[in-house]
């Protein structure tokens, strides 16, 4: 292989390198500053003082409620998913049935509708069932979103359990079932996780639900909450971003003890 | 937190598949239908079967209230007839050709350096990533607040930004729209390309080097022909991508100036929501499916994707 280094495409990526760190350097050196020394000194300059008032002053806004509701959009969200997808694609997998082909046709023409497309029907269904401005509202359609993609990676690792390990299993007389909980779900582990930290990534950053779905205080989510509070305190910056800050740090967190998972399904969701 | 999760489904998934096992080998893990029948129509109650009912209320008056009244072709005629319709599909066209032309070159230089075996390169790529993990919203909050004309970068930077009123100019308004366009994106476009470039073979690089081609060569010569699928693939998802654009337009310049980056999406939104015509919204929101899908089948078919068999065609 060449081993001589490639200096151009290394300049390249440091200057790339510069424009994605620069504006993550000023958010977070920007909420430790006070409102004053922020518009003082300008956003680039080094913080000289510390102050956490700012992360007081979002938390005490509502952010709190806000992340109360996320998490439980995002936990209803990835446990719709992990209910009906693995199934899903054991069935696309392994069932000899042509619905099932039929049915993997569907979701990858799933993939291509964008959720803007249905945004006025599905407001008008969540509105008919009398869930519109309640979390499960939100929650449906989002997992609903969720499930082409999470199909698509999920039967992906799936198709890697060879004919010999069913083979091995049919020494026992067993059930589809059996099979799927015994041999199935336990070699599946790692898609499984792909997928619940795909969906809930989803969910946590869902914005155009929300925006739609929901309209009081008690329901808001965080993405909601960042826009109000942009749009009626867009004069305090420092505040801004540390409820811009405080929305990232569980993504963050994830990235952080799951990136092999996260980088899979994202990997998943162009590569295929 | 998975088997957690995983165990919770044994009861539903067991009892839906209770028949009894049939004797022999070729029943075992053949599951039925049933198996995939709870997700189909899960997904088809939220996203096929509103696709359908979009058409149809396109036919139709309704203002949130009250049940939605056949009004035949009124709300097309009305959206011909609109300027700002027109206006915000060559937009759109202008956001989809710009964001693809240059959010393309970059991440296939970022994605091919990063498949390859610098020092440090792990360390840049996660931070490369970043972006691509946080919410729309954020990002397009975060970019106000660096793009405020009175505490933002333009008053630290006059001479990068001028006035500093970016957002006040049409030009401006779509030069920042499509700069964090590529700031979110570009690291999902590169994360593909680098698996991509991971997987090309070596031999092919071993031999163009007995030929004695130079780097640049090799680059233009293999790298980028074994590339192509991967590009269809990416290019597909930008247009799509830049079509249904909207936290960053209604955060960022809400359309504005004026109407000069009200683009399809946003203007189905203001259409349907904030106009509450949501006979007008669901005939833009039908346009969009079809240029979707139209802008996409051609990508496929002038790149002839559609006869390609293989990535390895030629080998």
């Amino acid at each position: 292989m060449k081993t001589r280094p490639n200096y151009f495409a290394g300049i390249g990526s440091f200057i790339w390198l510069l424009i994605v760190a620069i504006p993550l350097y000023v958010m977070l050196s920007g909420t430790f500053q006070t409102r004053e020394e922020f518009g003082d000194n300008g956003p680039l300059s080094f913080p000289t003082s510390f102050t956490l008032q700012n992360y007081a002053d979002a938390i005490t806004s509502g952010f709190g409620r806000y992340f109360l509701n996320t998490v439980v959009v995002t936990v209803g969200v990835v446990a719709i998913v992990l209910l009906l997808v693995p199934p899903l694609s054991y069935a696309i997998v392994r069932s000899r049935s042509r619905a099932a082909s039929f049915v993997f046709r569907f979701f990858l023409l799933g993939l291509a509708i964008p959720a803007q497309a249905v945004i006025v029907p599905v407001f008008y269904l969540i509105n008919a069932v009398g869930l519109y401005d309640n979390l499960l509202g939100i929650i449906l359609p989002t997992a609903a979103f969720a499930l082409p993609i999470c199909t698509l990676i999920l039967s992906g690792t799936m198709r890697d359990i060879t004919g010999e390990l069913y083979e091995a299993m049919a020494m026992d007389g067993a059930s589809p079932a059996r099979a799927f909980f015994r041999l199935v779900l336990p070699l599946s582990k790692g898609g499984i996780s792909t997928i619940a930290v795909f969906s809930a990534l989803q969910a946590w950053n869902g914005f155009l639900f929300p925006l739609i779905l929901t309209q009081s205080e008690s329901t808001r989510v965080v993405t909601l909450g960042l826009f109000n509070f942009q749009t009626q305190y867009g004069i305090n910056i420092p505040g801004l971003l540390a409820a811009v800050t405080l929305s990232m740090v569980p993504v963050l967190l994830v990235y952080l003890f799951a990136r092999r998972a996260l980088v899979q399904g994202l990997m998943g969701a162009g590569g295929k | 937190m998975t088997t957690l999760a995983t165990r919770r489904q044994a009861g539903p998934g067991g009892s839906t598949t209770s028949r009894p096992a049939r004797p022999g080998t070729s029943s075992v893990g053949r599951p039925g239908f049933a198996w995939a029948l709870p997700a189909t129509i899960f997904f088809a109650l939220f996203a096929l079967v509103p696709l359908a009912a979009v058409a149809v209320l396109s036919f139709t008056s309704w203002s949130g209230l009250g049940d939605p009244e056949f009004v035949g072709l009124e709300n097309w005629e009305t959206l011909i007839a609109d300027p700002v319709m027109l206006k915000s599909l060559w937009l759109s066209l202008l956001f989809i050709v710009l964001g693809v032309v240059t959010q393309t070159p970059l991440s296939i230089l970022l994605g091919v350096w990063a498949a390859g075996h610098q020092r440090n390169r792990a360390v840049l790529s996660a931070i490369y990533f970043i972006p691509l993990l946080l919410s729309s919203a954020a990002i397009s909050v975060l970019w106000r607040a660096l793009l405020d004309p009175n505490f933002g970068l333009p008053g630290q930077l006059p001479w990068l930004f001028g006035d500093g009123n970016l957002l006040g100019t049409q030009a401006g308004a779509i030069g920042v729209l499509i700069f964090v366009g590529m700031w979110q994106f570009t690291p999902f476009h590169t994360l593909i390309y680098q698996g991509a470039a991971k997987g090309i073979p070596p031999v092919l690089y071993q031999a163009a080097s007995i030929d004695g081609a130079g780097m640049m060569r090799q680059f233009f010569s293999i790298t980028l022909p074994q590339l192509r699928n991967t590009a269809i693939t990416s290019i597909i998802l930008m247009v799509v991508g830049g079509l249904t654009t909207f936290e960053t337009v209604l955060i960022l310049t809400n359309g504005g100036p004026g109407t000069d980056t009200t683009i399809t999406a946003f203007y189905m939104y203001q259409e349907a929501f904030q106009s509450f015509d949501f006979g007008v919204g669901s005939a833009i929101a039908l346009v969009l499916v079809v240029v979707a899908t139209l802008i996409s089948l051609v990508v496929v078919k002038v790149s002839g994707y559609d006869k390609m068999n293989s990535s390895l065609e030629g080998l």
